[in-house]
């Protein structure tokens, strides 16, 4: 037995071998988790965040409520048609719209619209909205989910490129909803 | 011949040396009580587990995990290769089976009291295989890339992003991106086939390393309580006053149960067929109302069916408590009575379990919180109440109608069950109670104020005052009648 302060030569090489493991291993550790985090560190400045059109002004009339679909502005090749999304689009007066998303607040499921009944229903749960998008009844703890937009030559654009959900609706982003959600 | 295989045998195990220990493990001393059909189902996990392996890896010659091209391979798998609907619908039925199995076999461990000293850890390595067992079976849900799977990824998304702070980084980690997409798929493609078997594979070899090295849990006697000190010196005597070689003496109840099995799943699979695909996964179809597998229906119902202010706490902090419990389970009783003959809370707490569980997903079966979305224009109103009714009422019925009540109430047994069945509302309210309710809502309903004019209100209070029983009178405003009943006896 040796005594317990002193380190054998070998065993200095061993430790010496655990520590260069280590060096090496905090080294890969930096490109794979910044690969594994790619999903979250991509960055608002991509393109994921553009304005995407969803219609001409006219397509929509004034006082309804109309379904468009848009592409995502983020597209990889295998993405299918996952990329291709729907979103409710109320035209309140002249250039004033809301856009809603289709995506239930309650846990994201896709909202109907009822014109004669003026309501947003959600098949899952049961969630209500009014026309408006505040909620009627049911298990949301807010209305539905608006999308930032402008109109410009005629064109609807949104700000649509990711999935609003109860943590991360999409307005709260920009810190102030569109001027017509009031 | 005979020899030749010998001599064979003997060339590989010269140099692996691996048949003394196999045979030492197969051989050594069980408790002769535990040779029961109630210990087979941990053999069983394992078997549908191998079985989930074997098809898993078939699927995966054809399946491609693309987002654009899933949907198709499923539907090739389907339709076109050779019984590739059967090794589909084998590869279904055996995660259902699975998951089944593996809870009865957590029952029967729990109220055997298997996980009391010294076999703490097996069952914690148990709690892990079943969440991993969870899973696989939410990711294999979401490899069937239908439309179900699209919008459950979207629930799963909603639930995640609720965590506070780091809720909006758990969803993109979890999507692989700002939206559902391919990147998703390919995630999840990636959990359901290299991660979690990988782990599954290293913590069953660990489980069963340890019911190897600790034993297989006696028969357990009432009165016959576990002790640290003692007990692992009184099983030893168990196993060598009273114990057989585990092959063949316990085996063959296993090696049927598990053959039993492997035959109801391909019976399953033969008969019913495999799981979907539903429709495409196509965001822009909203015409669909996404529900879970069996194994998640009952969180699906919980999910309606709690009150809004305690959905998030009980989203975020229920599986937290579930899963600390039942870790902390055999810390907590690691000593004294095994047997569920002396455990009345033991028993009573499965049985609750089981009857909410199972009341859950008999709710979602036919889920009375959702609006039926077709009942406006495809339920007709019973003929009885439209029988003799004046112009005004009609015109109310058809309001009903129009304006989708129908949606969430129920008339003659036909409609949506969100709210109350209306057939004999007006015993129920007063005409001016309907009105308040009909505009300003309340109670779960929302307010139609706004989506009627005042001649569909009268119309639809006039309809609504119709609805009672025959021969019982509707609701009328008791300080309206005495205040006509005194005007009337004022009357000379």
């Amino acid at each position: 037995m040796s005594n317990d302060n002193t380190i054998s030569r070998r065993g200095l090489f061993m430790n010496m071998g655990i520590l260069f493991n280590g060096l090496v291993a905090t080294a890969l550790a930096v490109p794979i988790v910044r690969f594994v985090l790619s999903s979250v560190t991509r960055g608002r400045a991509n393109a994921y965040l553009s304005w995407v059109p969803i219609g001409s002004v006219a397509e929509f009339p004034e006082g309804e409520t109309r379904l468009a679909t848009f592409k995502n502005p983020y597209v990889m090749p295998s993405d299918g048609k996952t990329v291709d999304t729907a979103c409710w689009v109320r035209r309140i007066a002249g250039d004033q719209f809301q856009v809603f998303a289709v995506n239930c607040a309650h846990l994201g499921c896709p909202v109907r619209w009822f014109p004669q009944s003026g309501l947003f229903m959600c098949p899952c749960h049961g969630g209500a909205y009014y026309r408006d998008g505040s909620r009627a009844s049911g298990p949301p703890e807010r209305g539905l989910f608006e999308y930032p937009y402008k109109v410009q030559d005629g064109l609807v654009t949104i700000q649509a490129g990711e999935l609003p959900t109860p943590g991360a609706p999409t307005a709260s982003l920009y810190g102030k909803k569109p001027p017509c959600a009031a | 011949m005979r020899r030749l295989i010998t001599q064979v045998g003997e060339w590989f195990d010269h140099r692996l040396q691996l048949a003394a220990p196999i045979r030492e493990a197969a051989e050594h001393p069980v408790p002769r009580n535990t040779a029961s059909w109630w210990y087979v189902f941990g053999s069983a996990a394992l078997t549908v587990f191998l079985l989930q392996l074997v098809t898993g890896i078939l699927l995966a010659l054809i399946y491609v995990p693309s987002a654009s091209e899933a949907w198709s391979s499923l539907q090739a798998l389907n339709h076109d290769v050779a019984l590739g609907w059967f090794i589909r619908a084998m590869h279904g039925w055996g995660s259902n089976f699975m998951v089944a199995i593996v809870l009865i076999h957590m029952v029967q461990v729990f109220l055997f009291g298997a996980y009391k000293f010294p076999r703490e850890l097996t069952w914690i390595v148990g709690v892990f295989l079943l969440l991993m067992t969870l899973g696989m079976a939410f990711s294999g849900q979401v490899l069937r890339f239908d439309q179900d799977a699209y919008w459950g990824l979207g629930i799963g998304a909603s639930i995640a992003s609720r965590v506070p702070i780091a809720g909006p980084v758990i969803v993109k980690l979890m999507l692989g991106g700002p939206i559902i997409a391919g990147a998703t798929l390919s995630r999840f493609f990636a959990l359901h086939v290299f991660v979690i078997p990988g782990m599954l594979i290293g913590f069953v070899c660990l489980h069963l390393l340890m019911v190897l090295k600790l034993g297989i849990n006696e028969w357990p006697m009432p009165g016959r309580l576990v002790k640290r000190a003692t007990y692992e010196n009184e099983y030893h005597q168990l196993t060598r006053t009273d114990g057989a070689p585990f092959v063949p003496y316990a085996v063959w109840k296993d090696l049927f149960f598990s053959a039993f099995i492997l035959l109801a799943v391909a019976a399953c699979a033969l008969y019913f067929g495999p799981f979907g695909p539903a429709g495409r996964p196509d965001p822009a179809i909203i015409q669909t109302a996404p529900k879970p597998d069996y194994f998640f229906l009952w969180l699906y119902a919980l999910l309606s069916l709690l009150p809004p202010s305690m959905e998030t706490p009980a989203l975020l902090i229920g599986p937290v408590v579930v899963i600390a419990a039942l870790v902390l389970l055999p810390f907590l009783s690691g000593e004294g009575e095994k047997s569920w003959r002396r455990r009345p809370i033991a028993v009573l707490t499965i049985l609750l379990i089981a009857i909410s569980l199972g009341t859950l997903t008999h709710l979602s079966g036919y889920t009375p919180w959702s609006p039926h979305m077709n009942a406006w224009s495809g339920d007709p109103v019973p003929e009885r109440f439209l029988h003799g009714r004046t112009a005004l009422e009609r015109q109310g019925a058809l309001v009903f109608q129009v304006k989708q009540c129908r949606n969430c109430h129920s008339l003659g047994e036909a409609g949506g069950q969100r709210g109350p069945a209306l057939d004999s509302v007006a015993v129920r309210l007063t005409q001016d109670q309907l009105i308040r309710q009909v505009i300003q809502g309340g109670g779960n309903m929302p307010a139609y104020g706004k989506n009627l004019s005042p001649v569909e209100t009268t119309a639809l209070v006039a309809f609504l005052e119709t609805l009672h029983p025959a021969g019982q009178v509707p609701a009328r405003d008791a300080v309206l009648g005495e205040a006509s009943e005194r005007r009337l006896s004022s009357q000379p």
